[in-house]
């Protein structure tokens, strides 16, 4: 599964749009327009990017509560997403969920999910409702490495595994949970090691390679997709460039690993090898910079002229009927 | 031991023919009939296919539904109530069995943050169609993991939905509700009921979640209680009319949504209540029906309102022990006699 040069182009605008975003929810936490807890994807763009490209837009995503990089590459609006930061009525979630709760029912983005591991199962149910009903997507769950030490991940990963789910785990290695790296918080450093134990493919892939996980995942939603088949696990290697959420002291790690990392900047690989292939000069993607810079801030503007919930809509939705 | 006769007044809300049944012939029946009605609703828990469910509810279940409607699943809490909330937000409508709600305990993050926050937390856009059967009440000399009766914990949480019946008609016509709309429901049946028979409609019918019921009529007192304590309550009342005291027993059917105006009602009629639940005391049923009649029907009272609940302590294993922590009608009938 290779992309054709318009999707490389397109990938790396969706990527430079997270960047962007995530930049900008910086800013508006910091100046207090956004509360709560923020969790940024910067550093991780690349794996948001391969998902988009290696499902169908049907499939559906789950996450955990780092959700706006994968939000987007959904296909989610910005504009809706950062109202959903803000607070406002016209949010994915009209207000009610924050940056942590962004789904689109009918993208098939199920949301971010605050609790580490619990989506892991929902994960499961989406594909068994799936399997049931004889729908043959793909249910692609992504989470972060502290989550494969929670409860959650076992029960869930051996459920699907016992009743040959389609579902494609994919671990988000960024290195730490929190400030706690995989060394110290997982008895295997390896976490594919662990899914041997529930009899599942699984495979370590570089998460900063956009074209290796297109084609790696790409690969293995469709060998999930047959439901002979059964689940497959992937662990992919990243590194998250900025604090857990905001206000993280970092004490955990010194400056130098950080920029160590950096150099391994995904949006940056990216670029560089759409030129050396020829698919785009430096100027094109400038210009998609500035394209980005414009439609980030149109979000932001849309977000912020958005109206607030209404206070008696408090009660609405607690209860479907 | 038999039901006491006025249980059979219930019957007076369904029209037409009745049949006996047992609380676990009308909840297995329930199940039965809204599956054969509805392709989208499936089992999953552990020991309900090929072993035909440990309190033999899904007996027969397997070879007839087959094991894709009924799912043995492994022993894993979390990931049964996880799963079927995630299948029921992507279009079906799963029934997750706990074994007994002592296990909820290890699923409560999955019952409380996810079957009961996601239709909220989403802004509406998914609902979430799950009944999480269990079973509940100590009494069976089980020791103290596995005598507990925490229904109320999970009706503390605003967007689910907690059933707690006391009599086959109440059971079958709640869990036909539960299996029709569009809210999660902890429907949490009593173990030590399942035998008890009652009469219940030959035809389809519902019981709404959220209304309580008299079980029996009275002037003097009101008692209010749910699940096996109606029962209990039931022959206080017969034990206390025999001293010409007359007591109305309201069931209240549902802890959340909790019918307050039943209770209200009753009580500006007899001025004075008992609550008996089969939970400890701190920070119960008995405390929120205290604090409503207080807020609400205050200049209605002529006396506290009573508490009858389990010792504040371990559920014991030795017999005698065990039962003396437990409500039992002697002690209901001392609790109303005290305001009286
Ligand atoms: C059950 C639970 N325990 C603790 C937390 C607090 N917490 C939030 S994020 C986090 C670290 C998770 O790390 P990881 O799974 O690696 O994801 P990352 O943040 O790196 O994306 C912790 C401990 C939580 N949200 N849920
Ligand atoms: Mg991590």
């Amino acid at each position: 599964m290779s992309l054709t040069p318009e999707q490389r182009l397109e990938a790396y605008h969706l990527m430079r749009t997270i960047r962007r975003f995530e930049e900008r929810c910086a800013e508006l936490y910091s100046a207090g327009d956004i509360g709560g807890f923020l969790h940024l994807y910067i550093g991780q763009e690349a794996l948001a990017a391969a998902v988009k490209y290696a499902t169908r837009p049907d499939d559906n995503v789950i996450t955990a509560y780092r959700d706006h990089g994968i939000a987007l590459a959904k296909g989610l609006e910005a504009g809706r997403l950062m109202a959903e930061m803000l607070g406002r009525t016209t949010g994915v979630s009209k207000g009610r969920g924050g940056s942590m709760h962004l789904a689109d029912v009918e993208k098939r983005m199920w949301g971010g999910w605050a609790i580490v591991g619990g989506h892991l199962p929902l994960a499961t149910g989406l594909a068994l409702a799936d399997d049931y009903n004889g729908d043959d997507r793909v249910t692609i769950c992504l989470m972060g490495d502290g989550s494969t030490n929670i409860g959650y991940f076992h029960e869930a990963l051996n459920m699907a595994g016992v009743w040959k789910l389609p579902v494609v785990w994919i671990i988000e290695n960024n290195e730490y949970g929190m400030g706690t790296s995989v060394k110290r918080a997982s008895a295997v450093e390896e976490l594919t090691e662990k899914a041997r134990a529930y009899n599942m493919p699984a495979k370590r892939i570089d998460g900063n390679d956009l074209q290796g996980m297109v084609q790696e995942i790409g690969e293995a939603v469709e060998h999930v997709r047959d439901p002979e088949n059964g689940p497959v696990l992937f662990e992919a290697v990243t590194y998250r460039f900025r604090g857990h959420s905001m206000g993280d002291p970092e004490r955990y790690r010194t400056k130098e690993e950080i920029t160590e990392a950096q150099r391994r900047d995904p949006i940056f690989l990216w670029a560089e090898k759409l030129i050396e292939d020829g698919v785009a000069t430096q100027e094109a993607l400038d210009h998609i910079g500035t394209q980005v810079e414009e439609e980030v801030a149109a979000a932001v503007k849309f977000a912020k002229e958005s109206p607030l919930p209404e206070l008696e809509d408090l009660y609405d939705h607690v209860y479907a009927d | 031991m038999s039901m006491p006769t006025n249980v059979l007044d219930t019957v007076a809300h369904a029209t037409g023919q009745t049949e006996t049944k047992t609380y676990r012939e009308a909840i297995s029946d329930a199940l039965w009939e809204e599956m054969e009605r509805d392709e989208s609703i499936f089992i999953m828990g552990e020991e309900i296919g090929v072993w035909g469910g440990t309190y033999a509810v899904t007996r027969g279940f397997y070879d007839h539904f087959g094991p894709e409607r009924i799912r043995d699943t492994p022993i894993s809490e979390m990931a049964i109530v996880g799963a079927a909330v995630g299948a029921a937000m992507n279009g079906t409508r799963p029934v997750a069995e706990l074994m007994t709600i002592n296990f909820a305990f290890l699923a409560l993050d999955a019952i409380i943050n996810h079957a009961a926050k996601a239709h909220y937390m989403f802004g509406g856009q998914f609902t979430v169609p799950v009944v999480i059967r269990t079973t509940t009440g100590g009494g069976r000399q089980l020791g103290a993991t596995h005598s507990h009766s925490p229904e109320h914990i999970f009706a503390h949480f605003p967007g689910i939905q907690v059933a707690v019946p006391a009599s086959p008609f109440d059971a079958k016509g709640m869990l036909k509700t539960a299996l029709r709309r569009n809210n999660p429901v902890l429907f949490v049946e009593h173990s030590t009921l399942y035998q008890r028979r009652g009469p219940v409609p030959v035809d389809d019918y519902e019981v709404p979640i959220g209304l309580a019921d008299i079980k029996r009529e009275g002037t003097d007192v009101t008692i209010v209680s749910y699940s096996k304590m109606v029962e209990i309550s039931l022959k206080a009342a017969e034990q206390l009319e025999a001293e010409g005291i007359s007591s109305e027993v309201v069931d209240l059917r549902s802890l959340r949504p909790l019918d307050k105006d039943t209770v209200l009602e009753s009580f500006k009629k007899t001025n004075r209540c008992v609550v008996v639940e089969e939970a400890h005391q701190l920070y119960g049923v008995g405390s929120e029906i205290s604090a409503v009649i207080m807020e609400e029907a205050f200049d209605w009272m002529d006396a506290p309102v009573q508490r009858v609940s389990t010792a504040d302590a371990p559920l014991p294993y030795s017999a005698e022990l065990e039962q003396s922590a437990l409500a039992n009608p002697s002690k209901v009938v001392a609790a109303v006699k005290a305001i009286i």
